[in-house]
């Protein structure tokens, strides 16, 4: 049964072409014969084995000591698995002090990343940064590893002027970043993914850029939709730098990967689209990272795309919006948290580390670690009290990007600027509403919220 | 660069105006109003088209988009149907914008409707491709390649297949939220979709529709459909160069029966902008894409009925002046030039082969009650596809043909 689909497979990697379209398909049904109806529901026999270095104490498992790749996990360089243990220690102190600021009513929304740390902060250490990201929303690992500023975070979260990802017009955690190459998130699931294709696709043609990848993020849930199974099949007909990052986290919302697919999970259907898949325990960082290392190596190697499947848990709720418990048992939440924490076995692994310099010195101590935290914990709330502070942006912005700017529309001021006719209008038309009912109850302490308040819509 | 008729000092709609209606069909025998009545114009024969090269460089709105030398002969221009048209303007960003890729359902052989014939012989497989069979992916995809700055042209094999990318254009693409969502750090502003669209004699519900009205709450996209092979150069080649995505609807019927001569040139004609087709003082007609040819064919009945029309067409309203407008850009529309008419003639009809209810003509229908109020001497004329699918066998008394274009004017000007 493996041996037919693997020649079929062969067949099709031989066919060798940069770009695939024209040239003649080697698609020939008839190549591989068998005497017997051969049905099958797999490419493989049982289940697909997950990549796994480091056990939950945080040692190199027996089984990996004797193989190669514990070799390679021991050259990784100590400063690279210190600052992820850093980025990876960050994020739960992050995500604890914006989760609670969303009880309080501070900000409106938010989506923690707890116990996916080792899948997201492993992967983003693997790339280059330059890298193109097309992320779902649990990937602020991603971002936090490319030294994106806390300020610019809060401003987001906040919807602060300062908030240059969406000038205020996104949720919470739609974080994006020219500078840092991660394209804007947005909220429908699996968007990104084609996307993704086409971008790397973008960068087979663009001179410079040969060896940049791209990087696309998406839950075990979002692979359920239709645009999953566009963007790989694209990708992969298509071609292009690009390694998918499926993480599996056991649930989409309430909706258990039971109820979400029937097969081997998402690994299993990378060979039917033909692209070379990986499936790595996500609660290794170092696992993942290696994994992610190589799969990147490939993809531009081969300009190809490749999947990894991190298996993980969502060890937080959903969103803030969510509670978990109405879905599955406190009690086995904790156990996870307690057996197979990815930060617990990462600082256990860095810890048993000597400096690189070999100087005998450890890498991380425990006293390291609380110094580390408390460090983090200032840096964190002292951006969080600032951006608390800050006005919302412009209420011009509503009106704002909608299309492109008209550089003809602008007056001698740039007022109005570059607005299509309708945004124009309505804008006006705010205006005069602001200008006769602005000292309202219900719309002046509102008003007053906005860079410039009241005064500044005045200057339309 | 000043476009032909501005360089000659020559009003720009003079042309047309003083044609158009005016004269007999251009295929019809000499001077004899007999033969004028049995041969009614069509889009074989239609004043909407320029057949003579003055005329084609004539056009109004026309701009040049290149700096090539102009010998005293001036510049040359082809005789094109739509569908080469199209296949010109593609050429010509293909030749001037290394980053640019035409991609679809097969486009790689020349297209269904041969729009990319040619083109991946000429600019080799890695721009010009075929992707697999997946409308959503090939929306996702053109947003990547925009997204990272190439210039996409993507092919949605018929617009009624437009559906299944509704998500990636309308909230991803939008192509609608891309720049707006990002606070104008990321756009997708390189992509054109293009689609044919529209009836075509026997297209059934899924090879007729005119999805243009779903776009119309889209904001951030743009929508553009053109009548003539001259402005369907000119428009897509403007489209793809805006900086806005935009979805350019093709109306496949007039791929080959629309013929006129094409400037060999690069040129562009104007997004969000109307084109009035001819001046007049008693009705404003607003339309697009291929009702306009059925208004053309309906004016010339109502100026020389046959016998069959004659006593159901009142003595008085065969010397109707009416002012006739090609809409050419759904989103966002050209209001001004609408109202500017409508305060004018105080009577409006608009008609477009889609559905009535949440259509374009409802939204301008809304936009003129509101702007033009107190110069309306009748209700706003809604004249549409019914508010059904779009049934196979049914398709002349679901079209806003000839006599219902007539019965609107004359239901409108009896009000």
């Amino acid at each position: 049964m493996l041996r037919v689909l693997t020649s079929r497979a062969v067949l099709a990697r031989s066919a060798s072409r940069s770009f695939a379209t024209t040239t003649p398909s080697a698609h020939t049904p008839l190549s591989a014969l068998s005497t017997t109806p051969e049905f099958f529901n797999s490419v493989r026999e049982g289940t697909i084995p997950a990549f796994r270095l480091l056990g939950p104490d945080g040692l190199l498992t027996e089984e990996a000591a004797a193989r190669e790749w514990v070799e390679r996990a021991k050259q990784v360089d100590g400063d690279k698995l210190k600052r992820m243990l850093e980025v990876m220690t960050m994020m739960p102190i992050l995500d604890q002090i914006l989760y609670s600021s969303q009880r309080q009513g501070r900000i409106s929304f938010y989506m923690t990343a707890y116990g996916e740390e080792g899948t997201v902060v492993g992967s983003a250490a693997a790339w280059e940064n330059d890298d193109e990201v097309f992320a779902q929303y649990r990937e602020v690992g991603v971002l936090l590893w490319r030294g994106y500023p806390l300020s610019d975070l809060m401003a987001q979260v906040f919807s602060t002027k300062n908030d240059k990802a969406t000038k205020g017009r996104q949720m919470p955690v739609h974080y994006g970043s020219r500078e840092h190459h991660f394209h804007t998130i947005s909220s429908p699931l699996g968007t990104q993914l084609p996307q993704a294709a086409g971008a790397a696709y973008a960068l087979k043609r663009t001179p410079g850029r040969e060896k940049s990848c791209v990087i696309c993020y998406a839950g075990e849930g979002a692979t359920s939709e239709g645009d999953f199974h566009a963007g790989l099949n694209m990708a992969s007909v298509l071609g292009g730098p690009l390694v998918y990052v499926v993480r599996n986290n056991g649930f989409a919302i309430s909706t258990p990967t039971s109820q979400q697919y029937a097969g081997d999970g998402i690994a299993a259907r990378g060979a039917g689209y033909g692209i070379e898949t990986v499936r790595v325990d996500g609660n290794d960082p170092l696992a993942v990272y290696l994994a992610c290392k190589e799969a990147r190596r490939k993809a531009v190697e081969t300009q190809k795309p490749v999947l990894v499947e991190a298996m993980t848990y969502r060890v937080g709720h959903h969103s803030t919006s969510d509670d978990s418990s109405a879905y599955r048992s406190l009690s086995a939440v904790e156990s996870v948290k307690k057996l197979d924490s990815p930060l617990h076995r990462l600082r256990k692994y860095v810890e048993s580390l000597d400096t690189s310099s070999g100087s005998g010195a450890p890498l991380w101590t425990a006293e390291h670690d609380a110094k580390f935290k408390e460090t983090s914990k200032r840096a964190i709330l002292k951006e969080f009290s600032k951006a608390e502070k800050d006005k919302k942006p412009k209420l011009e912005f509503m009106f704002g990007d909608v299309f492109a700017e008209r550089p003809s529309h602008a007056d001698a001021e740039g007022n109005g600027s570059g607005l299509e006719r309708p945004q124009r209008e309505q804008k006006e038309e705010l205006k005069r509403l602001i200008g006769k009912w602005g000292e309202t109850a219900a719309w002046k302490k509102e008003l007053e919220k906005f860079e410039g308040g009241r005064a500044a819509v005045d200057k339309w | 660069m000043l476009s032909a008729f501005r360089s000659r000092g020559t009003p720009a709609r003079a042309l047309t105006h003083t044609r158009l209606f005016t004269s007999s069909p251009r295929t019809s025998t000499p001077a004899n109003s007999q033969t004028v009545v049995e041969q009614p114009p069509t889009v074989a024969n239609s004043s909407l088209l320029r057949p003579e090269r003055s005329e084609a460089l004539w056009t109004p709105g026309l701009r040049w988009q290149d700096e090539e030398h102009v010998g005293d002969g001036g510049r040359p221009t082809e005789k094109l149907n739509m569908y080469q048209a199209i296949r010109s303007a593609l050429q010509t960003v293909m030749q001037k914008d290394p980053t640019s890729m035409v991609f679809g359902e097969d486009v790689s052989f020349g297209g269904v409707f041969r729009c990319t014939m040619g083109l991946a012989d000429q600019f080799g497989p890695e721009r010009v491709f075929n992707t697999p069979l997946t409308e959503q992916g090939i929306a996702g995809f053109g947003i990547g390649l925009a997204a990272m700055g190439h210039t996409a042209v993507a092919e949605m094999q018929f617009a009624d297949y437009i559906f299944p990318a509704f998500d990636q254009i309308v909230n991803e693409c939008v192509l609608a939220k891309y720049r707006y969502r990002s606070g104008g750090m990321f756009d997708c502003g390189s992509l054109t979709f293009r689609s044919p669209c529209s009836a075509v004699g026997h297209g059934g519900l899924y090879h007729s529709q005119s999805p243009e009205a779903y776009f119309l709450q889209a904001s951030g996209v743009k929508v553009v459909v053109p009548r003539s092979p001259i402005q369907a150069k000119g428009l897509l080649l403007a489209a793809i160069r805006d900086p806005n995505p935009v979805l350019f609807l093709e109306p496949k019927i007039l791929y080959r029966s629309a013929v006129e001569q094409v400037p060999v040139s690069d040129y562009e004609l104007p997004l969000g902008s109307a084109e009035v087709l001819q001046e007049g003082k008693d009705i404003t007609i607003i339309s697009y894409g291929p009702p306009l040819y059925t208004i053309e064919t309906a004016l010339h009945h109502l100026r020389h009925p046959g016998q069959d029309l004659e006593k159901l067409i009142p003595q008085d309203l065969r010397g109707l002046s009416v002012e006739l407008i090609d809409l050419r850009t759904i989103v966002p529309y050209d209001i001004e030039t609408v109202v500017k008419s409508v305060n004018k003639t105080g009577r409006c009809m608009i008609v477009h082969e889609a559905p009535s209810a949440g259509s374009v003509a409802s939204e301008l229908a809304a936009e003129i009650q509101q702007r033009c109020f107190l110069r309306l001497e009748a209700p706003v004329k809604r004249l549409t596809g019914w508010d059904t699918p779009f049934g196979l066998a049914y398709e002349k008394f679901y079209l806003p043909d000839q006599i219902r274009i007539l019965d609107g004017i004359i239901e409108t000007m009896r009000y």
